[in-house]
């Protein structure tokens, strides 16, 4: 309150400070362009900003459901959970980060894998939980991982792994960064059977998930101005000691430097995405 | 302060130091300080056992990335003969970050490959100290396919902060250049042993790091990502790397316990720059009886092991 309106009588005086805010629940704000966009509408356009095509960052189980069929769905190793074996602790303990990310995502841990159709293909979908723990890859994702490309070998039908994540979950040490070394390996089995994999990154796909099975795919797949990389770009900032360019380590500027084969609109994925493995796999999609 | 030795040995450096001084003076003058001077040594021996007994995490992080420690071609000279390195990667450039080529351990003939810092300012630049960009990886996977071709074990030594974060590498594609050495390797027809001699960082080790045996020098780490990097993200502040190489377990003796690493090759007192031609035979004797026990498994099988190998990391319930 400034000295002005501390002179006006209480009763001419209008409160103002909340007028700007959007009312919880009904209207979103695009995180772009900063349009308000109605709610209802936006999930209807896949959480894509109507007005400037930003794709927003979405939970695992909303994509796949907004890519699967709705009949036929199995989920896949969620009997999974994390524990703490190496009794990890920075200012948290990782058991209290992991029960804090358990109950606000209502997920047991980062990765969602799940059998179904994509238009009458079966398919294995796996999509990561970007708000669990920044999708970081600990034991139980890369064994959902590898899971996932099981159930694909022995029914014989292509994976699509959706990634989102930070890189490898820190909290499990060198025990996450096996887990490059596990799902890479994994991968190697699809492709001796000919079995498709397609990866699709989206934003953020970084560190130890991008440089492992994120880049493996025999089809490699961007959303649009997902950010895609090694290390970040703080990292690479403090390293060169200069601004990075405009659009650097963009799905674009990876289809531009030859990382990725596509960049597909999230509108256009379900449609883009069978029509490639009905192609690959010389069946017909619905 | 002396810079051959680090923080936490200065009473070492000291007492040396007086050794030193007396060693002068007994050639100096009549009297006879030998006595004198041999009861310092062992004490400063006893000093070394006891400050080197009780290390922690971060003082053998210290040590693994010790200017003096010996890197990958220390090795090569004193472990291998006939040594030809194999350059580039057929595509863009030669990354000397990471070195390969062909040689023989004790006859035997093997493709080795490791990461070399740089000992000078001069060749500190040109090594990129030891970070590796994709052409690195790629030069690496060139010779493994080579070493699988013509039935050689691939022996690869691992020092290295991490990959190169930069703009130029991030270009190349520096995650699928790692990415597709993991899936590579993960399938090679030939035995893989892998060393880390120094410092074990990240993805940007692993992407030469999957293999059948992994060893481990005594005063050197593997970890996920470096302690300072742990620190700045997860304490907010980088000067909790202590508490952070303490947690992470990086060292060698914490990842033998967590059944990460299969052997630890022990080094001198003092670490492995005090004597680096008895390091050096310590690392080929480990060498020599790993490889003649892989060798005398049918490849097959040997890949089935490898797989199995990497399919049971991880820690996890099932409910």
């Amino acid at each position: 309150m400034n000295w002005f309106s501390k002179l006006l009588p209480t009763r001419i005086r209008t409160e103002t400070s909340s007028k700007k805010s959007v009312p919880e629940g009904l209207w979103a704000k695009c995180n772009s362009c900063g349009a308000v966009l109605y709610r209802a509408e936006l999930a209807r356009n896949l959480d894509v900003c109507p007005k400037c095509s930003h794709h927003m960052r979405i939970d695992a189980r909303e994509r796949l459901d907004m890519f699967l069929d709705e009949a036929d769905r199995i989920e896949i190793g969620a009997e999974l959970q994390p524990v703490d074996a190496l009794r990890f602790k920075d200012l948290k303990k990782y058991k209290d980060r992991l029960s804090q990310a358990q109950k606000s995502t209502e997920e047991n841990d980062a990765l969602i894998v799940m059998q179904g159709k994509l238009k009458s293909l079966p398919v294995v979908a796996a999509a990561f939980e970007f708000k669990f723990m920044g999708g970081s890859m600990g034991s139980v994702v890369g064994e959902r991982f590898v899971r996932a490309v099981n159930t694909s070998l022995e029914q014989n039908i292509p994976l699509i792994c959706f990634s989102a994540s930070g890189g490898a979950r820190m909290q499990e040490a060198l025990f996450s960064l096996m887990q490059m070394a596990k799902t890479s390996a994994a991968l190697t089995r699809l492709q001796k059977r000919g079995i498709p994999f397609i990866s699709v990154m989206t934003d953020p796909t970084m560190g130890g998930v991008s440089a492992s099975f994120a880049m493996l795919g025999d089809i490699n797949v961007g959303e649009p101005n997902a950010l895609i990389g090694f290390a970040g770009p703080r990292v690479i900032e403090q390293t060169v000691r200069e601004t990075l360019p405009e659009g650097f380590q963009r799905s674009e500027f990876l289809l531009e430097h030859g990382a990725i084969d596509m960049v597909i609109d999230r509108r256009d994925m379900r449609d883009r995405l069978a029509n490639i493995l009905s192609i690959l796999t010389k069946r017909n999609a619905a | 302060m002396n810079l051959n030795f680090l923080d936490f040995e200065q009473p070492i450096a000291e007492l040396e130091a007086k050794i030193e001084e007396l060693r002068y003076v007994g050639s100096d003058t009549e009297i006879n300080l030998n006595e004198e001077i041999s009861r310092l040594q062992s004490k400063s021996r006893e000093l070394t056992e006891s400050i080197f007994s009780g290390l922690k995490a971060a003082q053998i992080a210290q040590l693994a990335r010790h200017p003096q420690r010996p890197y990958f071609l220390d090795y090569v000279q004193r472990i291998f003969t006939d040594f030809e390195e194999l350059h580039g990667d057929r595509a863009f450039a030669d990354d000397k970050a990471i070195i390969g080529g062909l040689a023989r351990l004790d006859g035997q003939p093997v493709m080795i490959i490791g990461q070399q810092k740089g000992r000078d300012t001069k060749e500190k630049v040109q090594r990129n100290f030891g970070m590796p960009r994709p052409e690195g990886y790629r030069k690496a996977k060139r010779l493994m396919e080579m070493a699988e071709r013509f039935e050689l074990p691939v022996l690869t030594f691992i020092d290295t902060p991490g990959a190169y974060p930069g703009v130029d590498a991030e270009e190349r594609g520096q995650s699928e250049a790692i990415a597709k050495n993991l899936f590579v390797m993960s399938k090679l027809k030939t035995p893989i042993i892998s060393t880390v001699i120094g410092e074990g960082g990240s993805g940007g080790a692993l992407a030469i790091g999957v293999c059948d045996r992994l060893l481990i020098m005594q005063y050197s780490t593997y970890s996920v990502i470096s302690p300072e990097g742990c620190a700045s993200i997860l304490w907010k502040s980088a000067e909790k790397a202590q508490d952070a190489a303490e947690a992470m377990g990086m060292t060698a003796p914490r990842l033998k316990e967590l059944g990460l690493v299969d052997f630890i090759i022990s080094e001198p007192l003092g670490g492995a720059h005090r004597d680096v031609d008895a390091t050096a035979q310590n690392i080929k004797a480990a060498l020599k009886e790993t490889l003649e026990h892989l060798i005398t498994i049918p490849a097959d099988k040997l890949l089935d092991l490898r797989y199995e190998r990497l399919m049971q990391y991880g820690n996890y319930t099932e409910q």
